[in-house]
């Protein structure tokens, strides 16, 4: 298999990571789920940076984020799959 | 490729290496000879005896003057740590009076190495630089002839913390320390991780990955401490960018449970930590993982990490933390392939493969494990080569 554009870390999760550097928006990205190595592809709706994350799903605001399985925060606006998502959109349940 | 780490059969592991073992049994992997300010004061005295005395090791520090309870206990546990620790073969501590002086000198004269204070009041700079050279002269001269020996990856303590972590610290560079410490672990080596305020949303995890509940309780009142005396007395928005920090947000990381999910990569699938010490304490429950309750800052925790008696460090970047310490080697991984681009002097082991998909994490555990035996064998890493020697000590509360 190609080198995948976007990595996945559990099956729950609703966020990707971006691993190539250069993503333009449109690109049909091969994600792959590193927990059992499956894969599935998802268009890219912006230009997004490496390392940055992208939204598996529509996720509403309020609603909890997922990535490694496990609550990483809460969307603070309605986010459409495919969309960046990052302190735009998301923030900590903490402080 | 590594040799996979597995015993032959005779007890050994096949993994060995050389070192020098030192008075107290333990081994370095480096053969320091430090000149130890007692405190900032003595700073120039020290910098002074290292330049007159070629192959010794000054490091100045900001501390102890009016240190006092629990904040003074901590300053002295690091400062005769970093003397005790096996990288160091011999040490001058100068200090401007001389009871604190003594305080660390006995200290770090426990571990049965050379060890000698001096006193600058009631004589100056000028004579006790003069006293101290003469010493820290017969300390290097004697050190440089001490030989190595061959010695187990048992021998071995490998402490852990990453920095400038972005997301791919938690797909590649953290999981390929926690697979290290899978396979060595079990070997009888010492690790320890820590990083107290990082572990925030991953603290229900954390707690689970103690040997037993009595630890696993003790743990959870180290981090709920931290939550409740200094978060909650001090917090605003997102720590005001320190947790996560402005370099962990240009690397895609947003939330503090994102980044204490990736931290926790570090400890692996199996290993299961088996005492919680306190900044700089030794650890003594025998071999395997230890949690160290330290600040999340890079320079301080290695440094607290290296004072407890940790002889190598493996540190997990994403962004390019450039950090090292004067007398542990700071082993520098990165899966984030535009860091292997533009910092590549930094990098000592590239597991970027791993987000390419061409490289496996026990693939990198194991390419990891080589270069832990290639560092205690004596490679300098890219924080060494570059005189990277941060040694920051962590400060509990405003001296009196």
């Amino acid at each position: 298999m190609s080198a995948p554009q976007l990595l996945v870390h559990e099956k729950k999760d609703t966020v990707g990571v971006v691993v190539i550097e250069g993503l333009k928006a449109g690109t049909d990205m091969t994600a792959v789920i590193t927990a059992d190595n499956s894969s599935f592809q998802i268009a890219a709706k912006m230009d997004v940076p490496i390392g940055h994350k992208v939204a598996l799903v529509d996720i509403k605001k309020g609603d909890t984020v997922w990535k490694y399985g496990q609550d990483i925060g809460k969307a603070v606006a309605d986010i459409k799959k495919g969309d960046h998502v990052h302190t735009h959109n998301l923030k900590t349940k903490r402080w | 490729m590594a040799k996979s780490a597995k015993s032959n059969g005779n007890g050994k592991s096949n993994l060995r290496f050389s070192g020098w073992r030192r008075e107290n049994g333990r081994v370095g992997v480096r053969n320091h000879v430090l000149i130890l300010p007692l405190d900032d004061l003595s700073n120039a005295a020290c910098e002074a005896v290292a330049n007159n005395i070629k192959g010794t090791l000054a490091i100045p520090h900001a501390y102890g003057r009016l240190q006092f309870g629990e904040d003074l206990e901590t300053f002295f546990r690091t400062l005769i740590g970093t003397g005790a620790n096996p990288n160091v073969a011999a040490c001058v501590v100068i200090g401007i009076e001389d009871g604190w002086t003594k305080r660390v000198t006995d200290g770090i004269a426990k571990t049965g190495k050379p060890v000698t204070g001096f006193g600058i009041e009631l004589n100056g700079d000028i004579a006790t630089i003069a006293k101290a050279s003469r010493v820290a002269k017969d300390y290097v001269q004697w050190a440089s002839e001490l030989q190595k020996e061959e010695c187990d990856i048992s021998d071995l303590w490998v402490s852990t913390k990453c920095g400038e972590s972005d997301t791919t610290t938690g797909l590649a560079s953290c999981p390929t320390v926690g697979n290290m410490y899978d396979k060595l672990i079990p070997q009888g080596i010492y690790g320890v991780f820590g990083e107290t305020s990082e572990i925030t949303g991953g603290e229900h995890l954390a707690k689970e990955r103690a040997i037993n509940k009595e630890v696993g309780e003790k743990w959870y009142k180290v981090w709920k401490a931290y939550q409740d005396d200094v978060i909650e007395a001090h917090k605003t928005d997102d720590l005001s960018d320190s947790q996560p920090t402005k370099g962990n947000i240009a690397g895609g990381l947003t939330t503090i449970e994102e980044k204490a999910l990736g931290n926790l990569e570090k400890i692996g699938r199996q290993c299961r930590y088996i005492d919680v010490l306190a900044p700089a304490e030794a650890p003594a429950k025998g071999p395997g993982l230890y949690y160290m309750d330290t600040s999340s800052a890079a320079a301080e925790c290695v440094t607290l990490m290296a004072a407890a008696g940790y002889a190598v460090h493996t540190f997990p970047t994403g962004q390019g933390n450039i950090i090292g310490n004067p007398i542990v080697p700071v082993i520098k991984i990165t899966g984030n392939p535009r860091t292997v681009r533009t910092m590549s002097e930094h990098v000592d082991l590239d597991v970027s493969g791993i987000l390419r998909r061409d490289m496996t994490i026990p693939d990198a555990g194991d390419a990891l494990i080589e270069m832990i035996m290639r560092t205690a064998n004596g490679r300098l890493t890219a924080a060494e080569a570059l005189g990277h020697r941060e040694y920051s000590l962590t400060k509990l509360y405003r001296s009196a």
